[in-house]
């Protein structure tokens, strides 16, 4: 996934690797993606048309879990950098594995709450609150799911064997990609579920 | 090709043997081996070259300034008598729409993405980018991206709501073609290429420098190309915002613009207008960049103030930020927004003037040459300053709710564009022309160029003043005689001009494509140093080896280039020169390095962005399309993932026994 420098030893100007650099600022840049898609579903939020509202459909204790499962995947996720530093193959790909289970139950708890939320009458086209949610926590599942390929991936590749580059470092940079999204959800979980419109 | 082995010093072999034609294949990837061609078509589809994909955006910028050129003369032929009949309505809002999408996103955003390609590394002491295959992932994106736009000329009519594309106006019942689709994906696509560009040249300027260059010794282009990184870094994904929420309520059916439904129609405006904002910093901070190089050079003088140039350069960007909604000023904001963007506003004009001052500093007391290049720079002082004086008066809110929508800011932008952006962009093709294809533009040529698309621009442009303060709206696509008005403010006599103008114009630019093709049959080739320039790029040979640099030099000083060939004489503190720029040259070949490597081509940029249109076309046509595209851009991913920037040796089949070992001794 991770172009490497132009040479593999070179040394930096800053000091940081050119992926890492590149990681940071295209993480920069995704926080003002999800920044516009919050901004929109905070200013529609209220705008029901004739369906549902917020308070009628959200099940907060069931995104509650949903929501702890995602976060303790960044704790797993960290234990995998840890094993790839220490140059454990078997823990890494352990630990990858199970950031993707926890990522993978959290993915399957968003489609189950979409379908529950489906069948309580909020679809896409329902109101501007309905489009301006599933466009939201849409925009992260899908993040979240691309991650969860990244790892998957990535586990099928080190199991072969066939990491170019540092393998620590391609580790630690979908970690970073990880924890944003993580990230990301707390802010989500905050703005959307937690506080009343 | 990727590795370069050197002779050791001391053999009379040529300098350079790249080892390309002994090299075969052996290693796959994802079902594919290495692309290995050297030279010919696939020597450029596959490349990762910095120089080559420059080269690439620059072509494909052209093609579509042409383009977006034709466009510009219709509108003018349309409008250049009452009650026109070269256009109907709708084919008129269709040409106004894509003028403007193809000059901002097709032209002048690729030109600039090209000169920062082929430059950046160039005045910064590197070899390549810091992603290489990104780089030319982000290139075929901008191609992929321009003909989804495009395409929806031969499918039913382009995109017609405006470059600005407003909704609810460009939702589905007043745009029903499907143009505004082909509009909303293709520039999605294109924002992809300006997203890994910028994360690209950031990395690139901050880690890829040569030692000593300190970040305030760098060239001050390179300086406007990092502010215009970050701008788009952050811009590009509120854009990207704003055009899913369309595509979505276009073809999905979701309500955000519907505003029987309730929705805000301010919306749009804003989340465009912050991208929008900033958008414009994006087209002219290049080009304030180029001529910052283009004056010093020409006025044989150290730039005026570089600390003030770059800084006032970065505080642009900043202020660029705050200041989108005095694009909204008549949509009702409310006193206090309009106070604090007028403010705002208002103060963006003073790091502008800074930078104007110091041009004109630099200029002052110099030995001025007036080369082509001299020419277009001194001629974007002037009238970018006239652009931005217009600008001022947009800045003051009761006086904008007076322009709003009419072609005095049509005046306006096309002073700071026209004369801003694109006069920069010809500075530097007269500059840089002998740097990228070792032959020099014709200067009598150039001078013809030069001063009909001054005349022919002021002449365009400059009516529009008038025509706006009178009252004419923009996009309107007649005007009628009975409402002309009399005298020297007759609306028919001030169109004419304008589009007399436009005429001229085209044929100033013709006169560019003429030269462009006189100089490729020249047998001429440009001296090694034909300004007398002072930065890091012209320290290579005319144009650069594929490795740039055959050492990467220290540097000490801002100009580094100058000061290797001159030195302060003590007794007279002038400058005298101690070297030619061929000794430079030497120096550098002495101390080469042995083994160089350099970013191997590769199959994945193109096969990823040809993924792109399919998704686009399916979103718009029929998901299983979209569905067969995102299987592409997966399959290249896959293949991607597993192959590494740099080829290691064992990519390769052993060398044949005449040939030298492929990289046989690196460490």
């Amino acid at each position: 996934m991770a172009d490497t420098a132009t040479h593999e030893a070179h040394v930096t100007s800053t000091g940081l690797s050119n992926v890492k650099l590149g990681m940071w600022l295209f993480l920069g840049s995704e926080c003002l993606l999800f920044g516009g898609l919050i901004s929109t579903y905070m200013l529609y939020r209220g705008r029901v048309s004739n369906g549902p509202t917020p308070e009628q459909i959200y099940d907060i204790p069931f995104t509650s879990v949903s929501s702890f499962v995602l976060l303790m995947s960044s704790l797993t996720m960290v234990l995998a950098v840890a094993a790839a530093h220490k140059k454990d193959d078997r823990g890494t790909n352990l630990w990858l594995t199970v950031t993707a289970l926890l990522g993978a139950t959290f993915v399957g708890g968003q489609v189950y709450e979409f379908t529950a939320f489906y069948n309580e009458g909020l679809g896409f086209t329902t109101s501007l609150f309905g489009s301006s949610f599933y466009t939201l926590t849409g925009f992260h599942g899908v993040h979240v799911t691309v991650g969860i390929i990244m790892l998957m991936a990535l586990v099928a590749i080190n199991k072969r064997s066939r990491v170019p580059g540092s393998k620590s470092e391609t580790v630690e940079m979908i970690g970073l990609y990880w924890h944003f999204v993580d990230i990301v959800w707390i802010i989500i979980f905050t703005l959307v579920y937690l506080i009343p419109v | 090709m990727a590795i370069i082995e050197r002779p050791a010093p001391g053999t009379t072999v040529p300098a350079l043997t790249p080892a390309a034609p002994a090299i075969t294949p052996s290693r796959t990837y994802g079902a594919l081996r290495r692309p290995v061609a050297t030279t010919g078509w696939k020597s450029w589809l596959f490349t990762v070259d910095h120089k080559k994909l420059g080269l690439m955006y620059g072509a494909t910028a052209l093609f579509f300034f042409i383009v977006g050129g034709l466009e510009a003369v219709l509108i003018r032929l349309q409008l250049a008598a009452p009650d026109g009949k070269v256009l109907n309505a709708d084919l008129y809002n269709q040409m106004f729409t894509m003028h403007a999408t193809t000059m901002v996103f097709l032209f002048v955003m690729p030109m600039a993405a090209g000169f920062a390609n082929y430059f950046v590394p160039l005045q910064i002491g590197a070899r390549d980018v810091a992603f290489p295959r990104i780089n030319a992932f982000g290139f075929w994106c901008l191609l992929a991206g321009g003909i989804v736009v495009n395409l929806a000329w031969f499918l039913g009519g382009a995109a017609d709501g405006g470059w600005f594309m407003y909704a609810p106006n460009s939702g589905p019942v007043f745009s029903p073609s499907k143009g505004v689709d082909f509009w909303t994906l293709g520039l999605q696509i294109a924002g992809i290429a300006s997203l890994t560009g910028a994360i690209n040249l950031i990395v690139t300027v901050l880690n890829m420098r040569a030692p000593g260059m300190t970040l305030m010794k760098m060239p001050v282009f390179t300086w406007m190309i990092t502010v215009v990184q970050f701008l788009l870094l952050f811009a590009v994904p509120v854009i990207t915002v704003a055009l899913f929420l369309l595509t979505f309520q276009r073809s999905f059916g979701a309500q955000f613009f519907d505003v029987a439904a309730g929705a805000d129609p301010l919306l749009w405006q804003h989340l465009f207008w912050i991208f929008g904002h900033p958008e414009v910093y994006i087209l002219i901070l290049p080009s304030f960049g180029i001529i910052s190089e283009v004056l010093p050079v020409f006025s044989r003088k150290p730039l005026f103030g570089y600390p003030f140039v770059v800084f006032s350069g970065a505080a642009i960007g900043f202020v660029g930020w705050g200041v989108w909604a005095h694009h909204m000023f008549a949509s009702g904001l409310g006193p206090v927004s309009v106070a604090v963007f007028s403010l705002a506003t208002m103060a963006i004009a003073v790091p502008t003037g800074v930078k104007i001052i110091n041009w004109t500093l630099t200029m002052w007391g110099g030995k001025l040459v007036f080369t082509t290049a001299m020419k277009f720079a001194i001629g974007l002082v002037v009238l970018f300053t006239i652009g931005g004086l217009s600008g001022v008066t947009h800045s003051v809110a009761p006086s904008d709710t007076q322009q709003t929508d009419t072609y005095y800011i049509v005046a306006h932008f096309h002073y700071v564009l026209f004369g801003g952006a694109i006069f920069g962009i010809f500075s530097g093709f007269y500059y840089w022309w002998p740097k990228m294809f070792g032959k020099m533009l014709n200067e009598r040529l150039g001078s013809w160029n030069f001063w009909l698309m001054v005349i022919g621009m002021n002449m365009t442009f400059g009516p529009m003043h008038i025509l706006g303060l009178q009252g004419q709206p923009r996009r309107m696509y007649v005007w009628t005689e009975a409402r002309a008005g009399e005298g020297f403010f007759n609306l028919g006599f001030w169109n004419l001009i304008a589009s007399i103008g436009s005429l001229i114009l085209t044929v100033g630019i013709g006169l560019f494509l003429i030269n462009v093709v006189v100089t490729a049959r020249s047998k001429v080739r440009a001296p090694l140093d034909p300004w007398n320039a002072r930065s890091l790029e012209w320290m290579t040979s005319n144009p650069p080896k594929e490795h740039n640099f055959d050492s990467i030099p220290h540097v000490h000083h801002l100009d580094e280039f100058f000061h290797r060939k001159y030195e302060e004489d003590p007794t007279t503190h002038s400058m005298r020169e101690v070297a030619s720029a061929e000794d430079v040259l030497a120096e550098l070949e002495r101390n080469a390095d042995q083994h160089i490597h350099m970013p191997s081509p590769s199959y994945w940029p193109l096969v990823l962005a040809c993924g792109m249109p399919f998704v686009a076309l399916g979103v718009i046509y029929s998901i299983p399309v979209a569905i067969a595209g995102g299987l592409i851009m997966l399959y290249a991913l896959y293949g991607w993932a597993l192959e590494p920037s740099t080829a290691p040796e064992s990519d390769f089949d052993a060398p044949s026994s005449n040939g030298h070992a492929v990289g046989a001794s690196h460490g």
